[in-house]
């Protein structure tokens, strides 16, 4: 139940809706939970909210760590 | 970046569980709490790839599961009653309550609509004015969030006729309570990366300070898990217990404070009564006193008395006691078609996730 999925941003509406583009299906969200959000910005959409901003320098981290290290 | 496909990377899990093995000396158990985790475990495969001293067991992690069965049968004694309509998530409708389940109701004739969001349920109150509408508020504080904002939307808007029967539950209360029964030896927990979205990591802190157990806060691609099993085992190793974020791109060590804001000003923190758990304190929340109106509390309706299904032990596999196929019912006559406990119904419980993916 806890499922949520990362969608971009498309277009933010008057009433603190938004247009978010998840695998190229587009699903309106409420943003009441994030309003601030701006377009061209990823969130994590669960039940019709969007609950959370996803950080794009921090999403990167796991692969820096990673990619560079030598078993 | 899609922030999906990229954490599914094979040479880099690969890294990790070379990593994982070379530093994992000690037999540990980790616990995931969150059913969502229960499942992308299974579907990766990761049970299977991980040395064998690292145990993982999944916990009472799925909102459907520790339901009472109590609410079950109050939400299908509101459903026979005139003029209303029930609206839940489609988890809820096959759960077994003491007689009956809201999928039989419906077939009986009953108004009940699955519902995506709990902005749904709210529209179906705006087009039926006629009616009584009644949401099943069933999550853990990942959703919790958004029925607080239906309730705050519906006062605003007067929208009168929706109420909320509210199940909502705490997660790190019911973490504490399994350490406290001491039934399960954990050495760290995979915590809940979407409950973490909106509550942060600083609520786990009692954990490692208190019980010296080890948290990591888990994303939920296949990178994810693995790389948080190995900061727990790096914890454990070390003897240098604390409280991580692994999924760092989404959680926050203070959460969500616009979520928490409403969280706090619709409900109030009550003790709570997890199915196959019992009491927990302060592990539930309640509609506080000036949204009662948005309260299905305020309707008296006539509940039957509760009857659990005789050898069900959802309630040792939710803390963790058993696997599913030490149930005697598990897979026999109790299975994801004809299912008799909470944890084979849901798609995230774990006998359901055992019986799936074994």
């Amino acid at each position: 139940m806890c499922l949520a999925i990362p969608g971009k941003v498309k277009k933010i509406f008057d009433d603190h809706t938004a247009e978010i583009e998840i695998g190229g299906i587009v699903k309106n969200a409420s943003l009441d939970l994030i309003p601030q959000v701006t377009v061209g910005d990823y969130v994590l959409l669960h039940a019709g909210f969007a609950i959370e901003v996803i950080d794009q320098e921090k999403a990167l981290e796991i692969f820096r760590a990673w990619e560079g290290k030598l078993d | 970046m899609k922030y999906v496909d990229e954490y599914r990377n094979k040479e880099i899990a690969q890294k990790i569980l070379r990593q994982i093995k070379s530093i994992s000396k000690k037999k540990i158990n980790l616990m995931e709490v969150c059913g969502t985790h229960t499942v992308a475990i299974f579907r990766n495969g990761i049970r299977e790839i991980l040395p064998s001293n690292i145990n993982l067991i999944s916990g009472p992690g799925c909102p459907v599961c520790v339901t009472p069965i109590s609410y079950i049968d109050e939400i299908i004694a509101l459903s026979r009653e005139e003029g209303f309509i029930i609206t839940t998530f489609g988890d809820m409708i096959r759960v077994p309550g003491s007689t009956s389940s809201l999928e039989k109701k419906k077939a009986d004739g009953a108004d009940i609509r699955v519902v995506y969001s709990t902005l749904d349920a709210l529209n179906i109150a705006l087009n039926n004015p006629a009616k009584k509408i009644v949401f099943m508020g069933v999550g853990f504080e990942t959703t919790s969030p958004t029925i607080a904002s239906v309730i705050l939307k519906a006062k605003e808007e007067k929208i009168n006729n929706f109420s909320v029967l509210c199940v909502a539950k705490i997660m790190p209360p019911a973490m504490k309570s399994l350490l406290d029964a001491e039934e399960v030896n954990i050495d760290g927990f995979i915590c809940p990366g979407h409950v973490s979205a909106i509550i942060g990591s600083n609520p786990y802190n009692f954990i490692a300070s208190k019980y010296k157990i080890a948290c990591v806060v888990c994303g939920f691609e296949p990178l994810d898990i693995l790389q948080s099993i190995y900061m727990l085992v790096k914890q454990i190793e070390e003897g240098e217990v604390k409280v991580e974020i692994q999924y760092k791109r989404v959680v926050k060590p203070e959460g969500n404070k616009i979520a928490l804001e409403k969280l706090n000003k619709v409900f109030k923190i009550v003790d709570s009564n997890w199915r196959g758990i019992g009491n927990i304190p302060k592990s539930g929340l309640e509609i506080r006193n000036e949204y009662n109106q948005f309260n299905s509390r305020k309707f008296k309706v006539k509940i039957e008395e509760t009857k659990e299904f005789a050898g069900c032990r959802c309630g040792e596999v939710l803390r963790g006691i058993i696997i599913p196929p030490e149930c005697p019912l598990f897979g026999k006559i109790c299975t994801p078609e004809d299912p008799k406990g909470a944890c084979m119904v849901s798609s995230e419980g774990t006998c359901s996730a055992y019986y799936k993916y074994n």
